[in-house]
């Protein structure tokens, strides 16, 4: 493989991402790179550290159908060519114990005091290609997966029958080592189930066991071969062919999925009962082995990577992607470009053509040499500013520079413009550019300035909740019309005054809505929201206004139908209010009138003077 | 400085679009464009069958130009999928790209009461009354540019990630490969052969 060797790629394998600084042209990786207890610099990958290693454990790689011992390579042709040593089944670490390995290795590649380092990368953009995991069928008792040897998942299937696998291709059944001559593939195991929580399609497992047929009645001719299946799904290029060519050479494909598989204990045979959907008959099959065409599920590893870069997911789990259809590998966060099954499952094909798209777009970026970056920042009027440091204190990017006594600045290449800092100023110093206080006040007095009791007044942020709203415009989800929202970059811009305003113009119930926790855009600025709205839930109580009328709500931008239940919460919350209790939120809420603190000040003349 | 302080005599236009039937199906645009035009400082309505076409991003770069618009409000889909094109449509017209608003009157209207025709009109009046009164506090405002790092980051060496990083490398840009297993081949060297070649995976 091409990658090893490309002078253009620095590969880390046995790595992972730790932690993302930055934002796009300019992201700061920091990559752990694990203990691999052997150099690949010298290893040769001899092998005589496997001959010798007394640790028998597992082979992953073999779908635990075979062992390894504890250095070991993935496979023949792994890249990088060199053993690994799994320290946790090692008996190294304490050298009188064994040291096995190291003693027969001429390249003197092994070290057992390696330690794992923290690299760091810069980088312009970002190309998230994670992969997928397997589905375990485990759950799905009634296919035995755990209780009968012979049924085994289709990624099994794979090894047993590959040349590299651990039977060295001769295909076999667990529990005997005899050649199966009866297989049943069951189909959408893991897939298009919503009770099992996964309505998805995994899209490859169709033409997977197409493909395993094919294989069998290639290398073995008396084999026969039975597909269960709900729909066969052959619908791309060449797809239709294979299936054809699967039908005439015998592959018998039954309409209908198993109800439950029982074993012989004798013979360790499958008695397999299915309704037939076609022939409208229950049928019973006996046979020998049963492979459980296992659907994809999304990488264990996605919800981190998503929290490192802020993506979102989708229902089914995935990486949601910018547009479904205009923008299919843009992540929403700028800079981010999603490859392969991770977005949504797809097959190889598809992956590499999604990677190509990826990288051309990723290429682009990079061969611009500059960004021009929303012009959003956060401007800090000297002459305002007290110098108390608060948006210092809640600027989740630090890019607030501030020392006791001194005015807070800007830096304005790391601000991401999220408008928290300008949400928390007391003194009214800080400017959103493009979403300023004032932009936003004229908004809320527009909306409410007529029938303010039948709306209900919604802050919701750029990235999730108002791009929630769009999914579910998107999608046609029918709700009341009776909401009405302002946009800003991130829930955490909208201050406390600007609520309180929209109460004191009438509204009956004000909704502020974000992402989730560990989907917030600005890394953690929703949690300043929090905060925020205990403190402005407290103080409604305190005017004697219901606080149950000021409502936060986490919706995600995938999550049309949780934004449609909350806007019909919204509506039901709002008939509850009455005219009497707005007119008193009206009157309790009103400003008082500033005091003294404006002469506290002396000789701020131009300040007096613009007002 | 907007022009609610500088004291420059605000110019709005407002566009109100069809977007075929997705909007005008469910909202009376022909009403919302006529009320708009009692809005205060509008001084111009259009009426767009799509105004994110080039016959639409025309008519608006002509109102630009014709009644000497400073301000313009777009109602139509989310700034979300569009606000780009309006921006661009406004550079073209000479005018700063961030005096533009848009009302989303249809992800957020059209499309979600479809069976309220009457209420969606009216809620449409207010969003355009909305972007009206924000377009009149709408400044200017440059886009600060920064360096773009000339190196791409790949997480994942399974096929989708090596396909993208010898992409990448061959079009002379510095990847860094990340691969949490100690080899990289991800899933698909697990497998056998491969549809639709029948080929080996690895």
């Amino acid at each position: 493989m091409d990658v090893g060797r490309h002078p253009k790629i620095e590969l880390l394998t046995y790595s992972e991402i730790e932690e993302v600084n930055g934002y796009v042209g300019n992201f700061e990786v920091k990559i752990r790179k694990k203990a691999r207890y052997v150099d690949p610099d010298l290893c040769n990958a001899c092998g005589d550290c496997f001959d010798e290693c007394p640790v028998s454990v597992p082979d992953e790689f073999q779908m635990g159908l075979s062992s390894r011992k504890a250095i070991y390579m993935q496979y023949p042709q792994a890249v990088p060519g060199a053993y690994v040593l799994d320290m946790e089944s090692c008996l190294g670490n304490n050298p009188i114990a064994c040291g096995a390995c190291a003693e027969v290795c001429e390249q003197e590649a092994i070290d057992y005091d390696d330690q794992d380092e923290i690299v760091t990368r810069k980088v312009g953009t970002v190309i998230a290609a994670i992969g997928l995991d397997v589905y375990d069928p485990t759950e799905m008792d009634e296919y035995g997966y755990t209780r009968f040897e012979n049924v085994i998942t289709s990624m099994e299937f794979e090894r047993l029958i590959s040349s590299g696998g651990p039977t060295g291709g001769h295909f076999m059944r667990p529990s005997d080592q005899e050649r199966p001559k009866r297989i049943g593939f069951i189909q959408c195991v893991g897939s298009r189930n919503p009770k099992i929580g996964r309505p998805y399609c995994s899209n490859i497992c169709c033409m997977n066991t197409v493909k395993d047929t094919l294989l069998l009645s290639d290398h073995y001719p008396d084999t026969e071969n039975l597909v269960f299946y709900q729909d066969i799904r052959a619908f791309g290029k060449s797809f239709e062919d294979l299936f054809q060519r699967s039908k005439q050479k015998g592959t018998k494909y039954i309409r209908g999925l198993p109800g439950d598989i029982e074993e012989d204990p004798e013979t360790n045979n499958l008695h397999v009962t299915v309704e037939n959907t076609t022939a409208g008959k229950i049928e019973r099959y006996e046979l020998d082995m049963v492979v459980l065409s296992v659907g994809v599920v999304p990488s264990e590893e996605l919800q981190r990577i998503s929290s490192l870069f802020t993506l979102s997911k989708t229902a089914d789990g995935f990486f949601m992607e910018s547009h479904p259809k205009l923008r299919p590998v843009d992540a929403p966060t700028r800079g981010v470009y999603l490859a392969g099954f991770c977005e949504a499952p797809k097959d190889i094909k598809d992956s590499v053509c999604q990677a190509g798209a990826a990288a051309s777009k990723a290429g682009a970026l990079l061969n611009s040499g500059e960004i021009t970056v929303e012009a959003i920042t956060s401007v800090i009027d000297p002459d305002l500013c007290k110098r108390c440091g608060i948006c210092a204190s809640v600027c989740p990017y630090s890019a607030i520079m501030w020392s006791k006594g001194e005015v807070a600045k800007v830096i304005e290449a790391a601000c991401a413009g999220c408008g928290n800092c300008g949400a928390a100023c007391p003194f009214d110093a800080i400017t959103m550019r493009h979403f300023t206080d004032a932009q936003i006040k004229a908004q809320i007095r527009s909306i409410l300035s007529e029938n303010a009791e039948d709306k209900v007044f919604v802050f919701a942020c750029n990235w999730c909740s108002y791009a929630g709203g769009d999914t579910a415009g998107v999608a046609r989800f029918q709700y009341p019309t009776t909401n009405r929202l302002v946009r800003t970059m991130c829930s955490a811009r909208v201050s406390e005054e600007m609520v309180l305003e929209a109460f004191r113009c009438g509204a009956p119930v004000v909704l502020v809505s974000g992402c989730h926790f560990t989907d917030c855009h600005y890394i953690n600025a929703n949690r300043q929201t929090v905060k925020r709205m205990q403190k402005l839930w407290d103080k409604l109580e305190k005017a004697g206004v219901r606080p149950e009328r000021l409502q936060l709500e986490w919706i995600s931008a995938a999550e049309g139908q949780r934004f449609v239940e909350t806007m019909n919460r919204m509506e039901e919350l709002r008939q509850t209010v009455t005219p009497e209790e707005i007119e008193h939120s009206m009157q309790a809420l009103k400003s008082k009138p500033k005091k003294k603190k404006k002469k506290k000040e002396p000789a701020k003349a131009e300040a007096s003077s613009s007002e | 400085m907007s022009s609610e302080q500088s004291g420059e005599e605000l110019r709005i236009g407002v566009f109100v679009c069809d977007c075929g039937s997705n909007i005008a199906g469910t909202v009376d645009t022909a009403e919302l464009a006529e009320w708009s035009e009692d809005l205060p400082d509008v001084v111009f309505v259009g009426h767009n069958r799509y105004a994110c076409s080039d016959p639409g991003q025309k008519e608006i770069r002509e109102a630009i130009e014709e009644h000497n618009l400073n301000r313009v409000v777009v109602a139509a889909c989310t700034p979300r999928q569009h606000e780009f094109t309006f921006r661009n449509c406004l550079s073209e017209a000479g005018l700063n790209r961030y005096l533009v608003e848009m009302a989303n009157v249809r992800e957020h209207c059209s499309w979600v009461h479809q069976r309220e025709k009457e209420q969606a009109t009216a809620k449409a009046k207010d969003l355009v009354a909305s972007a009206v009164s924000r377009a009149h506090y709408l400044e200017p405002q440059e886009e600060p540019t920064m360096p773009v790092t000339r190196k791409v980051l790949v997480i994942g060496g399974g096929i989708a990630g090596i396909e993208a990083s010898t992409d990448l490398a061959d079009a002379g840009h510095e990847v860094v490969l990340v691969e949490k297993e100690p080899s990289i081949g991800g899933t698909m060297a697990r497998l056998d052969k491969t549809y639709p070649t029948m080929d080996c995976s690895v």
